[in-house]
């Protein structure tokens, strides 16, 4: 049985020729295009104004974000119009839900991030006006990222996120671990890049396009060897793996996200994640899914490692930073186990699993910076002695935040775990669904073991610095806003399903 | 004919598979059969025989990445505008826009590298 | 004579094979990214090969956009790696030991 049997009623991508330039609509675009007018903006403000207020750039940033998620609500609306196209740009850009449901999770994340930013930057004392058009820059490539129809375009929005993001690891000017992590992300970044640009020049070479439906269809009526097809497959994955932070791809993530300046690091674990899913679901579960059979095993085997060893490797961790580091790998691999489930289902809880995720891990990665005082200090676990005498909100909010982690109710994490493990089990993957089950309960250690440390022990005064934990407002709003949506969709995961029965389904 | 089509790829895929066979043997076995001893002595970069002395990175002038960065601007403006120019009179007033939109963009970088007092020789 | 599109693809997967296994054993970081660009060379080469055997043009335009990107990644890198050097005098990755664990 073919998982998505509706995709292979895909009809033939429009022949366009090389001269008939079709009317040209740059609406499904519009909330990249206001990101990126505003960064530019902002990119000339910052260079021509030496004594730009710092509030400025970050409200202007806001601004933008909330521009383009509004436009993007509009999208939802727009592309569901009986005479608006699947894809527009001649076939570059795709117009559906899917996208939409994802932008408007990658704009939430940088709204969030924005805020933290604001404030890590003050702290720190590192106000450089780049922050901004980075940020914007990089959310630009993440949210195109979700709309690509066609592998160039994957290939482009990839890159416009990732040498964002690798700079804006380095941001820290004054300490020589964000420099470092800036370096081995870039290496391991630009290593990853031309693995996945091999594979889109294999499959372009087996199927004479880079359009994902044209590619659906020419693989689906080819007959003979097909290797270079599954050489095109097995470069893309490695791509997306090193971009998803799957192990044994997944070298750079601790590295990078605790070099990073931690507000960085809230921002790319969240958008990285969601963005590279969104494109790993589409070109597998539409280019490739005539090779459903062949890709599959690989996934597998890709979720199970990545579920063990990211889960057992974060037991051994003494900085919360790089804690969480493993803890996104292994949530990478839940994640796979949804995408390996190849079907409308597993679309479905991989989509609700990458948007809790986001909430969850922008939200945590928030309370640490907030009690890492003045950049990047208190990482230590130690520091969280007592944390809920000292500061009961940050200790309430990230202890909502651990326990969805760890996928206990009421919270998304636990309806995301149900979720995917549902759908690999209709689709057979019960092994799969056990290994998840098993790293789950052993990745309940850690993530209780903060919230232990956090109620049940006492702070040692002059052990660590303590004044001036997140008091600002600003701070405690970027991490409430996650914390509620946590719980919200744990308790009423109706509310986001009844999105995503509109949202899984791939146009083209 | 059909046939030499695809033999073709398959000897991609086996040299694909040979080549990186190759190196992960090669590298294994290295690793599992080769005694290691580390000395300072062994350490030291291999420079013709003598003692290495000061860095090596001393010709690398940072200066030069301006260079780097006027390529990416101008690099990327030709790539484009070449083959922009053989065929816009076919495409009408629509490429012409769009290639003004990514000239000035590119325009733009360049102003802020002025700004920034980045294409100053130092 | 045409030659077959099977010389290129050699020369393009012996070249990506050197420039993977130069990521894997360099030490130094510009070596690295110097082997990173011998990769994306061998696939514009694998892409205007198609291109030429497919008979369409879009392997040669994925090809321009994989030399923007190339440069792209070059001032990136090279800021990266400079700032890096600046502060350590040292471009050697074994050294970037700060991050462990």
């Amino acid at each position: 049985m073919l998982a998505l049997s509706i995709l292979a009623q895909a009809p033939p991508a429009t022949p366009q020729t090389a001269t008939g330039h079709g009317p040209l609509i740059f609406t499904p675009v519009a909330p990249e295009l206001i990101l990126v007018g505003v960064a530019l903006i902002l990119l000339l403000y910052d260079a021509l104004e030496p004594q730009r207020p710092h509030l400025a750039l970050a409200l202007a940033t806001l601004a933008g974000i909330a521009g383009a998620a509004a436009y993007s609500v509009y999208l939802w609306f727009w592309v569901q119009r009986p005479d608006s196209p699947s894809s527009v740009l001649q076939g570059m850009v795709a117009a559906d839900r899917f996208t939409v449901f994802f932008r408007l999770v990658i704009l939430g994340a940088a709204f969030i991030a924005t805020l933290l930013g604001y404030l890590y930057l003050e702290r720190a004392g590192e106000v450089r006006g780049e922050y901004y058009p980075l940020l914007l820059f990089a959310t630009a490539g993440m949210t195109l990222i979700t709309a690509a129809n066609d592998l160039i375009m994957v290939f482009l929005a990839l890159e416009i996120l990732s040498l964002s993001l690798y700079l804006m690891t380095g941001f820290s000017l004054r300490r020589l671990a964000s420099a470092e992590a800036s370096m081995k992300y870039f290496l391991l970044g630009a290593f990853s890049s031309a693995f996945f640009l091999y594979g889109i020049a294999f499959a372009y070479g087996a199927t004479g396009t880079t359009n994902l439906p044209a590619i659906a269809h020419k693989l689906s009526g080819q007959v003979g060897p097909l290797a270079l097809a599954l050489g095109a497959t097995g470069l893309l994955t490695v791509g997306f793996a090193f971009k998803v932070a799957a192990v044994p791809f997944h070298m750079w993530t601790p590295d990078a996200y605790q070099g990073a300046p931690t507000s960085v690091t809230a921002f790319m674990s969240a958008g990285t994640k969601v963005a590279a899913f969104a494109a790993f679901l589409r070109v597998f579960d539409v280019a490739l899914s005539p090779l459903v059979w062949d890709w599959k095993p690989f996934v597998w085997a890709l979720a199970a490692i990545t579920m063990v060893v990211g889960g057992v490797l974060a037991i051994a961790q003494t900085n919360i930073k790089r804690m969480l580091a493993y803890s996104s790998i292994a949530h990478a691999g839940f994640i796979l186990v949804g995408v390996t489930a190849a079907s409308r289902q597993g679309i479905e809880a991989s989509m609700f699993y990458l948007a809790a995720y986001a909430a969850m891990i922008v939200g945590a990665f928030g309370v640490v910076m907030l009690v890492s005082v003045r950049g990047e200090r208190n990482l230590n676990f130690s520091s969280y002695a007592g944390l809920a005498r000292r500061d009961p909100f940050l200790a309430a909010v990230l202890a909502v935040f651990m326990l969805s982690l760890a996928g206990i109710p009421p919270t998304a994490g636990f309806i995301a775990k149900v979720s995917v493990f549902e759908a690999a089990v209709q689709a057979g993957h019960w092994p799969l669904v056990l290994i998840g089950v098993l790293t789950s309960v052993i990745a309940a250690f850690y993530y209780i073991r903060v919230i232990v440390l956090m109620y049940m022990q006492e702070y040692l005064p002059g052990q660590e610095e303590t004044e001036g934990l997140g008091r600002e407002p600003v701070g405690r709003i970027a991490v409430a806003i996650p914390a509620l949506l946590t719980l919200l969709f744990g308790v009423f995961p109706g509310v986001l399903f009844g999105l995503l029965k509109a949202a899984s389904v791939i146009r083209f | 004919m059909a046939e030499s089509f695809y033999q073709s790829y398959g000897v991609v895929v086996a040299l694909l598979i040979g080549g990186f066979g190759l190196v992960a043997v090669a590298f294994t076995a290295a690793r599992l059969i080769a005694p290691r001893r580390q000395t300072a002595e062994k350490l030291m970069t291999y420079e013709c025989g003598i003692d290495p002395v000061g860095e090596g990175w001393s010709q690398s002038q940072i200066r030069y990445y301006i260079y780097a960065f006027l390529f990416v601007i101008f690099d990327v403006e030709s790539v484009f505008l070449f083959p922009w120019a053989n065929i816009f009179v076919r495409l009408g007033y629509q490429a012409v826009v769009e290639m003004a939109i990514f000239v000035f963009v590119l325009a733009l970088g360049l102003l802020y590298a002025y700004k920034k007092k980045v294409l100053q020789w130092v | 004579m045409r030659t077959p599109i099977s010389y290129f693809l050699v020369v393009s997967v012996l070249l990506f094979t050197v420039g993977t296994v130069g990521v894997l054993i360099r030490k130094n970081a510009l070596l690295i990214f110097m082997s990173v660009e011998l990769q994306l060379n061998a696939v514009n080469l694998a892409l205007v090969a198609f291109s030429r055997q497919l008979g369409n043009l879009t392997g040669q335009v994925l090809a321009f956009f994989s030399m923007v990107v190339a440069a792209a990644e070059v001032v990136v890198g090279l800021a990266i790696i400079v700032s890096l050097y600046r502060k350590r005098r040292s471009a050697d990755v074994d050294d970037a030991s700060l991050l462990r664990g």
